[in-house]
């Protein structure tokens, strides 16, 4: 069966859709990445959409409920890379992803996942005291 | 479906954020025919009318048709488990739209993008 990599680095899950998104290959990446969220205690995840160069409401809600449960996994996402005209033809759909973490590129990604790690660790820090 | 959508816009010189719009509008009314209409077809045509160029999309299938098709095109409405954005999103992305339902004969959703 078709299947989307991730990739492990760290603390982090690295997800890159480099293929034409159909709806089964949806359903089968949350699925697979909740479970490896899971298995790995992972504290973040890069989704990485620069590839997509269509994200209807099908994709655009996995995008939103792969955020949405990985913060119930205890885990900060961030969806990097989307197209401009992607991100004008989302808002228009009526989607304008509110709740999900974005970043122009995968480096300015990773800089805020690393700086959410920081300031959680810092935060428990201040509470032992 | 999508790619063939794509080409076509292409070919017209659409701009990419035309093509984004058109394509997904396209993947949104192709999946409204395979998950409730039971599967159909798509036709695509070419318009030109004087000095206008654009596409148009004609979705057809023979499902169950909407019955309420005010309340089919509101934001959050839904009969399937998704977004309920499909019908209103779809007309939110096209120059123009139109759709016919009768119940138990199916539906047809026509949209037309000018360049």
């Amino acid at each position: 069966m078709e299947r989307i990599p991730i990739l492990k680095m760290g603390q982090f899950l690295l997800v890159t859709i480099q293929v034409d998104m159909h709806d089964k290959l949806a359903m089968t990446l949350q699925e697979d990445l909740t479970n490896r969220i899971s298995a790995t205690r992972a504290k973040g995840v890069l989704l990485d959409i620069s590839a997509l160069d269509v994200v209807d409401s099908f994709i655009g809600r996995m995008i939103a409920n792969i955020s949405s449960m990985a913060r119930v996994l205890d885990a900060q996402t961030v969806v990097v890379g989307m197209q401009p005209a992607v991100a004008i033809t989302l808002v228009e759909l009526g989607l304008p992803l509110e709740g999900v973490h974005t970043a122009l590129n995968v480096e300015k990604g990773m800089d805020w996942l690393r700086r959410r790690m920081d300031d959680d660790t810092g935060d428990f820090r201040g509470a032992s005291l | 479906m999508r790619q063939m959508v794509r080409e076509q816009a292409i070919a017209l010189g659409f701009s990419l954020v035309d093509q984004t719009k058109l394509v997904t509008a396209a993947s949104e009314l192709g999946r409204n025919i395979l998950n409730y209409g039971g599967g159909g077809e798509v036709q695509v045509a070419r318009l030109a009318e004087g000095s206008r160029i654009g596409l148009k999309l004609v979705f057809v299938d023979q499902g169950p048709g909407i019955p309420d098709i005010e309340l089919a095109l509101k934001d959050g409405y839904t009969t399937g488990g998704g977004m309920g954005l499909g019908l209103g999103g779809a007309k939110r992305l096209s120059s123009e739209f139109h759709i016919e339902s009768k119940v138990g004969a199916g539906t047809r959703v026509t949209i037309t993008r000018w360049k």
